[in-house]
């Protein structure tokens, strides 16, 4: 599927769960099904961080509802020892890649033991200055080529970071020294208030791969199908010494750009409705229902089991005391240095 | 031994630290085939292959960008960064990212890094060449901002901000790149990164600077013993963490300060070493803090570049100044 230069977004499902086309070998029952557990575990794991953020439980938070088929999408390609470096919209593929919910609460609601993932000890926390872990990739992407390893970088990021200098040196310096680096864009439609159209005059971001002189990839970001192939193809590419590779999937976000964010001010309700039956979770359910046999009470259960976790993961986040107000000094740099300990002592 | 320019003992410096650990890569424009623009990585890519002693495009925030990512994942990268008016594309990746990956992670990922780029003037560069903007990097957490001023702590230095579990920035004397000579043994032992360099030891004035101008520095130390004036001169070389100890007790010993350094007055990194003396040294003191610095201005083309440059006579003139209160 990847091509320089594509521009039609390549989908599998259509947006009323129809196949379009065969689907490729790794989208078998348990496969889809395992996706839209992650799917649907992102979006309710979003409504209950929302609902926190209101009612003063957790800090300024970023919904990625209606991106969960990226997300997943994504990480559900990587392979374990592959790298993640996700921008801040990327629960789903932070929570595929075995960060916990807990841990994700802990990071919104302001506690740095948040980006401490007990799982993937490698993969990079949350980056919220736009495009700026892209040249990160590259250097990751650098560790593992000059070790040998048969490993893939994979970075994130949004629209928006593509009209940022970072993300074309990135991909730049990736392309010329052939990196095992992917760079994936969640292509929302927005950048906070300014649309696509008024962020670049590029007919497609994927177009943006040529000036670098490497391969890329135009998903539809709502079947993640799509998503998952083109990833999956652009991380062998990576780990065969093909060279990196940039996958745009082409997405919508349904929500405000964050908790404080007020999406009405700078589009109608109308384009979010009109959006809405593009969904990915909607999508994908529709093929399951009619082509895998998932029920109702399937349906029914994996809601109550996805409630129960993240419902549970929340009362343990809520338990967790705050650090010591002294931890702010202790990882400042590998040993306290005598001016840090006065600075220390003088706030206990 | 042979006296060994700074730039030498740089050279050396990277090539010990490259033979004993394959970790170690060096990033930068013009370092390999070219050997670097002042010849600090000449022959190190002969020595070491490309693999290690990587050219790169013309991306100076990419540049900082790689060094965080092979960082985190347990590579020592040391990344050339041409001059050091060029750094600013990499302010971002080392504020927002290089400084606090270890904070961030709560110690899961660590950032050991060392970004080396040589600053200040007085070499008659073009524009952009020969600014110091150590100041703009000493006010942010978690990095360790060095400024050496001789062959031998440049080597010594150099070896430990490269062995050493921090983001470093290492400023190098531009100007004493060439006519710094000294004696460098390649031992391979570090300098600790912890504490200042005494130089000189008297009684009377305490003169505190760091990078090239330990140069002048060490000029009046020698004017003003003919004058009768004994001069403690102190080399800070470290910025960030700062070893204010060893000023306190130098300061506390003379009961006067002279701060010298080439970056802009105000909001230098004198101005904190002057507000720490205030805070914890006030009642040594007999005479005001002095600060000789870089004007206020944006850092003259080569004809006027001298007459910004703090210079011997202008530390005389503080020196003086501050030994006419008794």
């Amino acid at each position: 599927m990847i091509s320089q230069g594509a521009s039609t977004p390549v989908r599998f499902i259509a947006p009323d769960g129809q196949a379009e086309r065969e689907l490729p070998v790794f989208a078998d029952r348990a496969a889809l099904i395992s996706f839209y557990r992650a799917m649907l575990l992102t979006r309710i794991f979003d409504e209950k961080a929302v609902a926190l953020q209101r009612t003063g439980r957790l800090g300024t938070f970023a919904s990625s509802l209606g991106q969960e088929a990226v997300s997943v999408g994504l990480a559900s390609a990587m392979r374990k020892e592959d790298v993640l470096l996700p921008s801040f919209r990327e629960q789903g593929a932070m929570l595929w890649r075995g960060v916990s919910l807990v841990e994700l609460f802990l990071y919104w609601g302001g506690d740095e033991r948040g980006s401490d993932f007990a799982g993937p000890r490698e993969d990079f926390p949350i980056c919220i200055p736009v495009a700026s872990h892209a040249p990160h990739a590259a250097g990751v992407a650098l560790a593992m080529k000059l070790r040998g390893e048969k490993r893939a970088a994979v970075a994130v990021m949004g629209d928006g970071a593509t009209s940022k200098g970072d993300f074309y040196e990135a991909i730049n310096i990736s392309g010329v020294w052939r990196l095992p680096a992917v760079f994936v864009i969640s292509n929302n439609q927005w950048a906070i208030s300014v649309p696509v159209g008024r962020q670049t005059a590029a007919a497609t971001l994927a177009v943006k791969a040529m000036a670098a002189g490497i391969q890329s990839a135009r998903v539809d970001g709502n079947d993640v199908i799509a998503v998952h192939d083109a990833v999956g193809e652009a991380i062998d590419r990576a780990i065969s010494d093909q060279g990196p590779t940039l996958v745009e999937c082409v997405t919508y976000r349904l929500g405000d750009h964050t908790t404080v964010d007020d999406s009405s001010r700078y589009r109608s309700d109308q384009e979010v409705s009109e959006n809405w039956p593009s969904e990915p979770v909607a999508r994908l359910r529709q093929y399951l229902t009619a082509h895998e046999g998932w029920t109702k009470s399937d349906e029914e259960n994996l809601i109550a089991e996805c409630h129960n976790l993240v419902g549970e993961a929340a009362d343990r986040y809520a338990a967790i005391d705050p650090l010591e107000p002294k931890d702010m000094f202790e990882m400042t740099f590998a040993s306290l240095p005598r001016d840090l300990e006065e600075q220390r002592n003088q706030l206990s | 031994m042979a006296d060994r320019m700074l730039v030498e003992a740089v050279r050396m410096a990277l090539a010990r630290v490259m033979s004993e650990d394959e970790t170690v890569i060096l990033l930068g424009e013009d370092i390999g085939r070219n050997g670097g623009v002042f010849r600090a990585t000449n022959g190190l890519l002969e020595r070491f292959g490309e693999q290690r002693v990587r050219d790169t495009p013309i991306a100076e925030a990419a540049i900082a960008g790689l060094a965080v990512g092979l960082a985190a994942q347990g590579m020592r990268p040391v990344a050339e960064i041409q001059f050091s008016g060029f750094i600013y594309p990499c302010i971002d990746q080392l504020t927002n990212h290089a400084s606090r990956l270890r904070t961030r992670t709560r110690g899961r990922l660590t950032c050991p890094l060392v970004i080396r780029s040589p600053s200040g003037g007085g070499i008659h560069a073009p524009e952009h060449h020969s600014e110091s903007m150590e100041a703009l990097l000493t006010n942010v957490p978690g990095l360790r901002v060095v400024f050496p001023s001789s062959p031998k702590r440049a080597y010594g230095l150099l070896l430990s901000a490269i062995r050493g579990p921090d983001p470093v920035v290492f400023f190098e004397p531009t100007r004493l790149y060439r006519s710094a000579k000294e004696d460098v043994d390649d031992s391979g032992e570090g300098l600790p990164l912890n504490c200042c360099f005494t130089l000189r030891e008297g009684t009377d004035v305490t003169l505190v600077t760091w990078g090239a101008t330990v140069i002048e520095a060490l000029a009046a130390g020698d004017h003003a013993a003919d004058e009768g004036v004994s001069v403690e001169l102190i080399d800070v070389a470290i910025l960030k963490p700062l070893d204010f100890e060893t000023i306190r007790a130098s300061v506390s010993k003379t009961g006067r300060a002279v701060i010298v350094h080439e970056a802009p007055i105000s909001g230098g990194f004198g101005a904190e070493i002057a507000a720490r003396i205030a805070d914890e040294a006030l009642l040594s003191l007999l005479a005001p803090v002095k600060r000789v610095a870089g004007y206020d201005v944006v850092m003259p083309l080569p004809r006027l570049e001298q007459f910004y440059l703090p210079d011997e006579p202008r530390i005389m003139a503080a020196i003086r100044d501050v030994m006419s209160y008794t």
